[in-house]
């Protein structure tokens, strides 16, 4: 008989100084999962302008000037945007690291080291994120 | 036996499905980030060269795949979260209706996306 694990409500905060390294990896991807799965319904929503866009003329979609460019330009000149998309890429990088880790974890390896192959998935997450910056915000202004 | 930390049931297809989909995930979803951010830039982006990649058969099957995993993995994902949070009784049956209902929803609209780009006139 399977038995699910209480881990009690994550959202009590008050309760965050008895946490340790694996909560927070378990916190943490399930934040990081909230956010890409909103995210997932809001770009296909964006990206469902190319459905109008398909049926414009020719001479319109060559010049850029058809609804699907448009948006996506519109969207990519707010600097808000562009920092959005910094921390989307975060939140991703995260949780395909700490995703891994799970996979790993899962498969019985490396269990000893869970809690530092958690930090090791914070840092890495951290450097990715600083170092996509430049490429990222690139033509915002 | 150890205690078990999951609320997926053991040995469960879902359980299994969530993490093959993961696997398929983490290298589909950084080449996606990867293409779409560091090869081609955020700026750049236009109607054309977006029906240029998706005219490709094999770009387009991915995608399509990528629509399906992401879907799964995150609705699914979602779930699992309720029911840790206890989610129980008629209530769970309503939302795991719901989210089937917005699943179907979200690849609907994907694909009729993907079409409209591939220039496949079902859209």
């Amino acid at each position: 008989m399977s038995q699910s694990y209480n881990r009690g409500l994550i959202e009590d905060f008050s309760r965050w100084r008895e946490f340790s390294a694996g909560m927070w990896a378990w916190i943490f991807h399930k934040f990081t999962g909230w956010v890409l799965v909103g995210y997932l319904f809001t770009h296909i929503a964006v990206l469902s302008t190319a459905i109008p866009a398909a049926g414009q003329e020719a001479a319109v979609l060559q010049a850029g000037d058809d609804v699907y460019t448009q948006t996506i330009v519109t969207l990519e000149e707010l600097l808000l945007v562009r920092i959005l998309e910094v921390g989307l890429l975060a939140v991703a990088v995260f949780h395909i690291l700490n995703g891994t880790r799970l996979l790993l974890v899962d498969l019985g390896i490396g269990l000893e080291s869970q809690d530092k192959s958690f930090y090791a998935s914070l840092i890495l997450t951290g450097a990715i994120t600083v170092a996509s910056v430049p490429t990222f915000i690139a033509g915002a202004f | 036996m150890a205690e078990r930390y999951s609320s997926f049931q053991q040995g469960g297809t879902m359980w299994l499905l969530q993490r093959l989909t993961a696997a398929f995930l983490v290298v589909v979803l950084s080449f996606h980030f990867f293409l779409l951010h560091f090869v081609h830039h955020a700026d750049e982006v236009s109607f054309l060269m977006s029906a240029g990649r998706m005219e490709t058969w094999s770009y387009y099957s991915l995608m399509i795949l990528f629509l399906l995993t992401a879907t799964f993995h995150g609705v699914n994902g979602v779930y699992n979260a309720l029911i840790n949070q206890g989610l129980s009784g008629t209530k769970r049956t309503v939302i795991k209706w719901t989210l089937i209902l917005a699943s179907v929803i979200l690849i609907v609209q994907g694909i009729r996306t993907a079409n409209a780009w591939a220039g496949i006139p079902l859209y």
